[in-house]
């Protein structure tokens, strides 16, 4: 055998260099050795963290929902801005959630969070639009790094339920964009519905039209219904449930509907940083009514399911330079997968809609 | 299964190697896709998708041409051991060349995600939406992709033994291939 020839020595070291090679690059790649990087588990432990605790099962953020289902009817007039099919005109059915932002799934509605809607809107020529919606028009953060820092920073004291002023105030001074929206929230009307309240894109995305040209755009979803916003001063004297109690009686009277507005960018307008709305008056194309006339609990809606990915995009709609955007990507798949492997547990709101029924 | 040619057939040594390249290229896109919350996750994402397809109909294609064609048959004086762990490896790649791609694709479909290739072209589901199915075929999209890894390296490890150490042509086999077009299977094949 010419297998134990001295000069193997140097060809077995060769081919030990080279799979040592490939198992290093492939650490690389994947991160376990190098820089250091923020990933998906980062995010998720972050938000698991300012929870006080994982709660599995739950979406690790909006954590509190309610299943709906409705249908969305196009104008026409966004094909102005969008080749998407979903713009033309035509009636798409549409599924959905309201969320009340936290990880909590058991929390009180009466807080001074985001209040969020959550659709998918599906083509009959199979295009998908996935839309996660707060009701702010900016957001607190402008990246990952900040957001999980924002996490850390803001996590309530179980004693005072506030978050320890020593570790905040600090970092509200090196976030003055955070104090901006922390500034913002405690003036605005914290809507007293969820069918009273706008619901924002936040981050900018690229349409491109059917003449292939491309604009930045952000829409926002304007309720129809009106009404008085909740008292900021006595929000802790608020029934646990009341703002999904409050949608599932509401529904039960009809329908509630939005308008899509599409409003595109100006020049001067920043697209890259969610923490920045854009102020003064913009072109703005009332693309469509989204009517939502039933709702469920997560229990036997569509919705628990769904992983609302808001870079599910279809053609003639992209993504923009806002790095959010992907982070927002890898982060609900991260959340998506951990409470897919730890299996659904029952939502606050199906308890109450089962009441309801049962009466 | 045996040729009479002491090389893989022209078109079987080139899907090959453009396989080698496409599945390593998406091991390592996996893995460093998967470890970031930056822009690099959507659009390795976008590239992972269709190249993982891609492998997929390659496999389609090479699988009938290496059974049509055969594989020219090891030398005589390779232990019966090594003989058939070979063989065994080689099945277990085709398995994990199909396998990870259908995992890929079936995760998805269970997910309720759309399976989207590039603007337009969008994959119909191989599976109902089910999150537990989900939750097991994205753990076994991981674990397959490192046995995969795994596999390769021993799989690469042996060819370069054969290579550099018994310089028996078997390497040569399945690249350049030898210079002179019909040699029979038993001549001992020192050239390598
Ligand atoms: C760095 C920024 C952000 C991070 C890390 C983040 C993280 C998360 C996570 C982990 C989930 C749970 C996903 C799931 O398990 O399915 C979630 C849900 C949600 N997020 Fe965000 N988010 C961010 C920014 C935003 C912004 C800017 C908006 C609004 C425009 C938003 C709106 C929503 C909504 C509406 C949901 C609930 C969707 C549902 O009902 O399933 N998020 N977020
Ligand atoms: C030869 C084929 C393929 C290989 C070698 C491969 C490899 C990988 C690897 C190594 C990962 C990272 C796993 C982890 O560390 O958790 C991954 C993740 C993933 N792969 Fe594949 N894959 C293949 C085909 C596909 C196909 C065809 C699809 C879909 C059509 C797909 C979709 C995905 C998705 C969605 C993820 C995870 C994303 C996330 O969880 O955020 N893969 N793949």
């Amino acid at each position: 055998m010419p297998f134990r020839k001295p000069g193997n020595v140097g060809a077995f070291a060769l081919i030990g260099a080279i799979v040592v090679l490939l198992v290093g690059a492939f650490g690389w790649a994947a991160g376990w050795i190098g820089p250091r990087r923020i990933s998906g588990g980062d995010v998720t432990r972050a938000l698991e963290y300012n929870g006080g605790g994982k709660k599995p099962g739950y979406r690790r953020a909006h954590a509190k929902g309610l299943c709906f289902t409705g249908s969305f009817t196009a104008n026409g007039a966004g094909s102005a801005l969008s080749s998407a099919s979903l713009l033309q005109p035509g009636r798409y059915p549409v599924i959905g959630r309201f969320s009340m932002a936290g990880g909590n799934p058991l929390a009180s509605d009466g807080r001074n969070v985001f209040h969020s809607m959550a659709l998918v809107l599906k083509s009959p020529d199979g295009q998908e639009w996935r839309l996660a919606m707060d009701h702010t028009p900016f957001f607190p953060v402008a990246d990952i790094a900040s957001f999980i820092a924002l996490q850390r920073a803001s996590k309530p004291d179980p004693a005072t339920g506030k978050p320890d002023s020593a570790v905040m105030k600090p970092f509200l001074a090196a976030h003055p964009e955070v104090k901006a929206f922390q500034d913002y929230m405690a003036k605005a009307v914290l809507p007293g519905s969820f069918a009273t309240a706008t619901y924002y894109s936040i981050n900018a995305f690229r349409f491109t039209d059917g003449n292939d040209v491309t604009r930045f755009v952000r829409w926002q979803f304007e309720p129809e219904a009106s009404g008085s916003g909740l008292d900021k001063k006595h929000l802790e004297q608020l029934p646990r449930d009341y703002l999904f109690s409050e949608m599932i009686a509401r529904t039960a009277k009809g329908p509630s509907r939005w308008h899509l507005k599409l409003v595109v960018a100006k020049p001067a307008d920043v697209t890259d940083k969610a923490t920045i709305a854009w102020a003064g008056p913009h072109r703005t194309i009332d693309a469509g009514t989204l009517a939502i006339d039933a709702v469920q609990s997560e229990e036997s809606g569509a919705c628990r399911d769904v992983n609302f990915d808001p870079t599910i995009l279809p053609p003639g709609i992209a993504l923009s330079d806002d790095p959010l955007l992907a982070a927002r990507s890898k982060a609900y798949s991260s959340s998506f997968t951990r409470r897919a492997l730890e299996g659904p547990h029952p939502s606050a709101v199906g308890q109450d809609l089962a009441k309801e029924r049962a009466r | 299964m045996s040729r009479p040619s002491p090389d893989f057939h022209p078109a079987l040594r080139a899907i090959h190697w453009l396989m080698a390249a496409a599945v390593l290229a998406m091991l390592f896109i996996g893995v460093g896709m998967v470890s970031t919350t930056g822009s690099a996750y959507v659009s390795l994402l976008a590239l992972h998708r269709p190249l993982g397809i891609a492998i997929l109909l390659l496999v389609l294609v090479r699988l009938p041409l290496r059974i049509m064609t055969g594989a020219p048959a090891l030398p005589d004086d390779l232990p019966l051991l090594q003989k058939r762990a070979a063989l065994a490896s080689h099945i277990l790649l085709y398995l994990a060349m199909a396998g990870m791609p259908l995992i890929g694709w079936a995760m998805l479909s269970a997910g309720g995600y759309p399976v989207l290739l590039t603007k337009g072209i969008v994959l119909p589901a191989i599976l109902p939406r089910d999150l537990a199915l989900y939750a097991t075929l994205r753990a076994a999209h991981t674990a397959a992709a490192l046995l995969f890894f795994a596999l390769i390296l021993a799989h690469l490890s042996a060819a370069l033994m054969h290579g550099l150490i018994r310089r028996d042509g078997v390497l040569r086999s399945m690249t350049v291939g030898h210079r002179r077009a019909h040699v029979a299977p038993d001549q001992h094949l020192a050239d390598d």
